[in-house]
């Protein structure tokens, strides 16, 4: 059974209903499960559970505690072109955006390599805009191999490929992916994406299977949480696709990531504000609903927040940020896809977790 | 009592109301058999096959089972896939239905299960068309092989057979009960009734029990014990256990007090 | 002639069917599953199974068991 022939079983669910019909007594049963169902989790994130952070919190602190123990693991984004096929409506590299569209030669890449790693990182996700033709797959492979001369883990978070492309990025020395199917709503994502090779729902949905197939160590996968009107719905899916990948494929490591939206040129409006709060629940019961699944928390928050965070169910934070092409060598953000909000540098990132108790980890991971 | 009829456990298409499954093996007589399957309430009760000792007169095990029962004969004494697979064949043979329970021990000294050599007979014998609930140790990567293999039930040993030492394998059958989509039947080590209910607790789709019940002081007392065991736990597995207070109220919240202000 | 029954060795009389091998040695053929040189014989078949030397048989029944 693949992953769509799951999420069409809950075609059916009301979700909004199931929702509100969540009582504090059913989160509390709930709670004193050692492990839940999807239909649990998705009363996790039910506003009667937003009444009951703190008790989650205690449970999900617990669960991470006894998986991942006091340690945050660092990396950092390394934007290797912006040039885009696409017209995703709530993007910053929207092809109708007017911005300077850029791509690294080799010899900028090691300029940005070279700043990167002097700041300590070990973990680099590489990322393009949605643009086969001009960041190939062979591009983004020799890219790989030059920063492999300089990072232990190397993670893509570029367009969805087939499973040989995948095969041949992890020759080149690529094992991570991320891929965000931005919404699980088959119609909406068509609105979204009214352009380009990212139409393709059913392209990307397998995606992050074909990366699992292909040999990928990571797989780390979300939604872009505002897109949906009623924003537990793609939460709840996204649990369900790590669920899925994680039960299918139990050598790939899974991840997952609740990328809230932001500011950025183009102006699209969010069609549901997640807050503070509901971001902390989310993480809460992702952390309840998968003991050991990685969750990575993007500088798209802000520092207070992420700082607070930590102990929650945490486990990956990027640091040392900028979302523009060449931005680690250059002020220049012009063209950066989205505003960040927690601009410290690694040093700094370094001392806020370790005075949260916690300590920075800079590698984990380093191929054969 | 009352009756939950939409909880049906279902083995390869057979629709069972009970959840407890019996055996024929270690009774002091065999006659007491059809008292222990009303007392119990048990559907599934398993058999064994052995050669024929032409030289003394045993009496035939089948003419005391009821014929409302689902045979489940078992491929004990096999200490290989072959084996098994041959006694699979003779059991169907026999008109005892496609069911088998698949049970390769080569090891005599701790009679654990084989579980490479299980997956393989489970292999051949689903392609035959039997249902196979195959027993072996509480281990996900063989119980992975045995979904693979096409099984229709998954029968971790809780303690070593005979043992009646209880649920030690719990942590693992946990696991199993998580992470396997097939039934997952707790087979061996069950030596009271307390134990078959944990196992129904914790999610378990059945509780087989032979030597806890046949080698008791009364058998048919005890397999109503039994029977209402695996009954209880289930009807609180299904009614989903309450939270457990921790006798301290706190108003503060430590781990989420800074969203307060927001 | 020479059969192996049960893993032991016994002797028969030329063209003795299966069903008269089982009658004469007082085994009940409705109880018991029997499997010729590794292939099962149903019990409809005992009378028209001729043995020959050499033959290997196993000749089972159901007992007691967990």
């Amino acid at each position: 059974m693949g992953f769509s022939d799951l999420l069409s079983q809950y075609d059916t669910l009301d979700m909004a209903a199931y929702l509100a019909g969540v009582t504090p007594a059913d989160v509390e049963r709930v709670l004193a499960k050692h492990s839940i169902t999807p239909l649990d989790y998705l009363a996790l994130l039910s506003p009667a559970a937003e009444g009951m952070l703190e008790a989650m919190a205690q449970k999900a602190n617990g669960i991470s505690m006894r998986h991942f123990g006091k340690t945050i693991q660092l990396f950092t984004p390394l934007y290797l072109a912006n040039y885009c096929t696409n017209q995703c409506v709530y993007c910053g590299f929207n092809t109708a955006n007017k911005i300077t569209r850029s791509q690294l030669t080799a010899e900028e890449l090691r300029k940005e390599a070279e700043a990167i790693a002097a700041t300590g990182l070990k973990h680099i996700l590489i990322l393009t805009g949605d643009a086969p033709a001009k960041s190939t797959v062979e591009y983004i492979g020799d890219c790989s191999r030059i920063l492999s001369e300089y990072f232990s883990s190397i993670s893509i978070e570029v367009y969805a490929m087939t499973q040989d492309e995948y095969a041949y990025l992890i020759d080149k020395g690529v094992d991570g992916l991320t891929l965000y199917q931005e919404t699980y709503n088959r119609s909406l994502y068509k609105e979204l994406h009214p352009k380009g090779p990212k139409r393709d729902y059913d392209f990307r949905l397998d995606a992050p299977e074909r990366g699992c197939m292909a040999g990928m160590r990571t797989v780390n996968v979300g939604a872009l949480l505002g897109l949906e009107s009623v924003w537990q719905r793609d939460a709840f899916f996204t649990g369900l696709h790590a669920d899925y990948l994680q039960r299918k494929y139990p050598a790939t490591s899974i991840a997952i990531s609740p990328p809230r939206m932001r500011p950025h040129v183009g102006s699209y409006e969010p069609a549901s504000i997640v807050s503070d709060k509901n971001l902390v629940q989310l993480v809460l019961a992702q952390r309840i609903f998968l003991h050991n699944v990685g969750i990575t928390v993007s500088t798209r928050e802000s520092a207070q927040l992420r700082d607070n965070m930590m102990p929650l169910g945490v486990t990956k934070m990027s640091a040392g940020v900028t979302t523009a092409v060449g931005g680690h060598t250059s002020d220049d953000d012009s063209t950066a896809q989205f505003d960040i909000s927690d601009p410290r540098s690694v040093d700094e990132m370094c001392r806020a977790i370790e005075s949260k108790g916690f300590q920075p980890i800079f590698k984990d991971w380093e191929p054969f | 009592m009352e009756a939950n009829n939409n909880d049906a456990l279902v083995i390869g298409g057979v629709s069972l109301t009970s959840r407890l499954f019996t055996g024929t093996g270690k009774y002091g007589s065999d006659t007491i058999i059809p008292d222990v399957c009303a007392s119990s309430g048990s559907q599934v009760i398993t058999v064994a096959l052995r050669r024929v000792d032409t030289n003394a007169a045993t009496g035939n095990v089948m003419q005391h089972i009821p014929k409302h029962m689902q045979l489940l004969p078992n491929t004990s004494g096999a200490r290989n896939a072959d084996e098994a697979v041959r006694i699979a064949r003779l059991a169907r043979a026999a008109g005892c239905g496609d069911w088998i329970k698949i049970e390769v021990i080569s090891d005599n000294k701790y009679l654990l299960p084989d579980g490479y050599e299980t997956a393989k007979a489970t292999e051949i014998l689903a392609k035959e068309g039997f249902t196979v609930l195959p027993y072996v140790n509480a281990d996900l990567y063989i119980a992975r092989d045995l979904v693979n293999a096409g099984a229709a039930a998954v029968m971790p040993l809780g303690a070593p057979i005979g043992s009646n030492r209880g649920l030690k394998t719990k942590e693992m059958v946990r696991i199993l009960i998580d992470e396997i989509s097939l039934p997952i039947i707790v087979d061996a080590g069950i030596g009271a009734p307390s134990q078959a209910c944990e196992a129904m607790e914790m999610g378990a789709a059945a509780c087989l029990v032979n030597t806890a019940i046949a080698a008791s002081g009364d058998p048919v007392a005890m397999g109503r014990a039994f029977g209402e065991a695996v009954r209880a736990g289930r009807a609180a597995y299904l009614a989903q256990t309450a939270a457990v207070s921790t006798g301290t109220a706190d108003a503060s919240s430590p781990l989420t007090g800074f969203l307060g202000g927001m | 002639m020479q059969l192996t029954v049960n893993g032991q060795m016994q002797l028969c009389n030329d063209d003795t069917t299966l069903l008269e091998y089982l009658q004469g040695n007082g085994v009940d053929v409705k109880a018991v599953v029997v499997e010729l040189n590794r292939t099962v014989v149903t019990a409809d078949d005992f009378g028209t199974t001729v043995l020959n030397d050499g033959d290997v048989l196993e000749i089972l029944q159901f007992v007691g068991g967990g």
